[in-house]
């Protein structure tokens, strides 16, 4: 049992005094993480202290609970590393000595993760983990790779045809975006968020609103509220769409293919129609949605995903019942559960591998409170799993989107300007949690005396994912990369921020 | 296969006619309009809460698409109704100054030159290089390779390796971690070759301009023959580009 004054609890989308939040010793701090049945590092990041010295603060979930446990450590140059003992913290450890040159004494692993700042060389430059052996070879791939998609490095330990070992090294997209919303929020805060990661635009900014609203204690009506979850739903289905396309395109099974890409254009079309952008940049706003939607264009958006949805089907239908298809996606790429739950993955890659976890459910704010979307799971863990989940998942959010679109409160959509980004309080920590299409989102914010953003710290869902695309790899086809990467499909923006 | 078979019929034939076949919701936000005889004296709202500086009102107001976020704050904050964005989805120019909309003209891409034109009029490779991009430019380019917009069928395909392209089509601002490889897969591209930027970040670095980490466009890098502005362009913003570009297009370049 952990005393609960290791924590200060904060409910998501919502804020608390800094000051609340305990400052444990460094040990203490560790142990109390350890210590808490099933939790899970939602995010974990260094604050500058005034003076001198790092606060590390982390963010965590316990299964069954809603509220987000925040707890914090002071430390100087160096401290404990937890990643020893505790996996998950691997990637942000290594984050937090980037950024602030505090080292995790005894991290297994300590090597940059965007190259940036005193502790890196060129990008892509480090030293990489080798296999030495008879037959056993090194593939290197990136920063630019064959397709239209973003860069990163990608190191292949093989023996033959069969992968020992794949290291990801990014940081190729690292545009300085949490320094930039640093003294915020500024005239062009909600267009960097927006851009976090482009296909993601509502997810992130849906996010970033909460953190506004929290600090600002700002109402969102409740038209407003279900117009955001339509988005939010609009874009899981738009991108899951399109993965089911790319991973039958990667097969070979064009036929697949073409009809889901296309289904896709036809689902961000109904974004363009709602909001006059594609990927529904700018749809969501602190204080609500902008613009509001039509009674009559609600009505026929609804019976639009309804459509798009049943082509979909039939189109994974074709997929499911070609056993040459299935036959490649089966047992291609298996992500362990265990390993999943090690890694603390999120979103549709940890559903596939029977990890119960969607921010939908276990942390719902805004019209999440009041509605139900089943949650999709998987056993298997491979690559026909993933696509599995997203199938499920498109069917979920259109059973959602048909109601809530004919169901919409009325009243207004946004507050008005000046009251949706009113002055922020300060000297808080708000914490805000989005199920985004890719999985959980985490936005951190913690405010100066002025009530400025004094640090504001993202994690983009890939964050916590890319090292188990590494893992499902093992023992691989080398040739099967491509396809267990699409069925990941991970942001690197989103990652390099 | 009989499933797969029928499956397709009734699927249907969804590839859109270009140019006219595009049916765009009013809600797009196209090339914007301006009426300046509107603007008031010592007003400044628009550019005032523009988050990219886009818009200049001195001597006459002016949007620099290079920077627009298409985010229509602007439209919203004008007090006379002076701005606002018409469904023209044709945008792209050939140099950057032209990217500057004012009231009146707006002079769109022209065609390479006869011998560039002869190379790449009928078959285009290009290499896509994401260099800071957030997938939402990637993701449009990507978007006309499908069924709808069908980009093959002018003899325009994107390649998997720079030394089988006529050209690069850059997306981002260029962080500075792109910077080399960037120039890497340029330098790898056989000449004659051209460079074609995509999105407010390729082009002024958008919402990042600024940032220490980016070099606020691909410009800063590398000669650009084509500007296809928005954030992320519409799909047919950049098929308009690209054919005004290979001279297939037969409309003037100067629209109103
Ligand atoms: S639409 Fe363009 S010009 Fe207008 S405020 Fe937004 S970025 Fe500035
Ligand atoms: S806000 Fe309207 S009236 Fe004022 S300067 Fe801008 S365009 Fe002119």
């Amino acid at each position: 049992m952990t005393p609960i004054h290791s924590y200060a609890p904060i409910p998501n989308g919502g804020s608390a005094p800094l000051a609340i939040v305990p400052r444990l010793q460094p040990d203490r701090f560790a142990e109390a993480i350890m210590a808490t049945p099933g939790a899970r590092l939602v995010s974990f990041f260094g604050l500058p202290e005034e003076s001198r010295g790092l606060r590390l603060m982390a963010v965590l979930a316990r299964p069954g609970d809603a509220e987000l446990l925040v707890t914090s450590a002071r430390v100087e140059d160096a401290y404990h590393a937890l990643t020893p003992a505790l996996t998950q913290a691997h990637l942000f450890e290594r984050e937090i000595w980037e950024q602030w040159g505090v080292r995790p004494e005894g991290h297994p692993w300590l090597k940059p993760v965007r190259f940036l700042g005193a502790t890196s060389r060129d990008p892509g430059v480090m030293d990489y983990f080798e296999v030495e052996g008879e037959e056993v070879h090194e593939v290197a791939v990136g920063p630019v790779h064959a397709g239209v998609i973003e860069p990163g490095h990608f190191r292949f330990q093989c023996h033959g045809e069969r992968v020992l070992h794949l290291e990801i090294s990014l940081g190729y997209q690292h545009r300085g975006i949490e320094c930039a919303l640093e003294r915020g929020p500024r005239k062009r805060t909600p267009h960097i968020v927006d851009a976090i990661a482009g296909d993601t635009s509502v997810g992130h900014a849906l996010a970033y609103s909460q953190i506004v609203e929290a600090l600002g204690e700002v109402e969102v009506p409740a038209r407003g509220h279900a117009l955001r979850a339509i988005a939010l739903e609009l874009e899981r289905m738009a991108n899951h769409a399109g993965d089911l396309g790319a991973l039958a395109g990667d097969i070979g099974y064009l036929p697949a293919s073409s009809y889901c890409a296309r289904i896709r254009g036809d689902f961000l079309n109904l974004t363009l129609d709602a909001c006059g952008s594609r990927m529904g940049v700018g749809w969501v706003r602190p204080g609500g949605v902008v613009p509001d939607l039509a009674p009559a264009h609600a009505s026929a958006m609804a019976d639009q995903v309804t459509r798009g949805t049943e082509e979909l089907r039939r189109s994974f239908d074709l997929i499911r019942g070609n056993a040459t298809v299935r036959a490649r996606l089966e047992e291609t790429g298996i992500l362990a559960r265990e390993v999943a739950e090690e890694l603390g993955m999120v979103g549709p890659a940890a559903r596939a591998s029977g990890v119960d976890r969607d921010v939908r459910r276990d942390h719902p704010v805004g019209h999440y409170r009041e509605v139900e979307i089943p949650v999709a799971t998987r056993e298997t863990g491979d690559v026909f799993a993933r696509a599995g989940v997203r199938s499920l998942e498109v069917a979920h959010s259109a059973d959602f989107l048909a109601r809530a679109l004919r169901a919409l409160p009325s009243g207004a959509v946004r507050r008005n300007d000046s009251e949706s980004v009113p002055p922020l309080a300060p000297d808080r920590i708000a914490v805000s949690l989005v199920e985004g299409w890719r999985g959980e989102i985490c936005h951190t914010a913690i405010t100066d005396e002025g009530g400025r953003f004094r640090r504001y710290k993202i994690v983009d869902p890939s964050f916590h994912n890319w090292m188990g695309l590494a893992m499902a790899m093992r023992d691989q086809p080398i040739s099967d990369f491509p396809l267990c990467n699409k069925s990941f499909n991970l942001s690197y923006s989103g990652h390099d921020l | 296969m009989l499933k797969a078979f029928l499956e397709r019929l009734r699927q249907g034939h969804r590839t859109i006619p270009f140019p006219g076949g595009a049916a765009l919701p009013e809600s797009f936000r196209g090339r914007p309009v301006l009426d300046a005889s509107r603007c008031v004296d010592g007003c400044r709202a628009c550019a005032d809460c523009c988050p990219t500086d886009a818009i200049r009102i001195e001597p006459s107001l002016a949007i620099d698409l290079g920077r627009c976020l298409f985010c229509a704050e602007c439209v919203a904050a004008c007090p006379t109704g002076a701005i606002r964005f018409g469904p023209d989805y044709r945008m792209a120019t050939r140099r950057r100054e032209d990217l500057v909309v004012e009231e009146g003209r707006y002079r769109l891409a022209e065609a390479l030159d006869r011998e560039a034109r002869r190379l790449f009029g009928r078959s285009l490779r290009l290499r896509q290089v994401s260099a800071g991009g957030s997938a939402g430019c990637e993701l449009e380019a990507a978007a006309l390779g499908n069924v709808v917009f069908d980009l093959s069928r002018f003899g325009v395909q994107f390649v998997a390796s720079p030394r089988h392209a006529d050209g690069l089509l850059i997306t981002g601002p260029v962080t500075r971690n792109m910077k080399l490889a960037l120039e890497k897969t340029y330098d790898a591209v056989p000449a004659p070759k051209i460079v074609i930027a995509v999105g407010a970040a390729a082009i002024s670095g958008g919402p990042f301009a600024g940032h220490a980490e980016v070099l606020d466009g691909a410009a800063s890098v590398v000669p650009v023959d084509l500007f296809v502005p928005g954030h992320p362009p519409h799909p047919l913003t950049i098929l308009d580009g690209l054919l005004r570009l290979l001279g297939r297009l037969r409309e003037p370049a100067s629209t109103r």
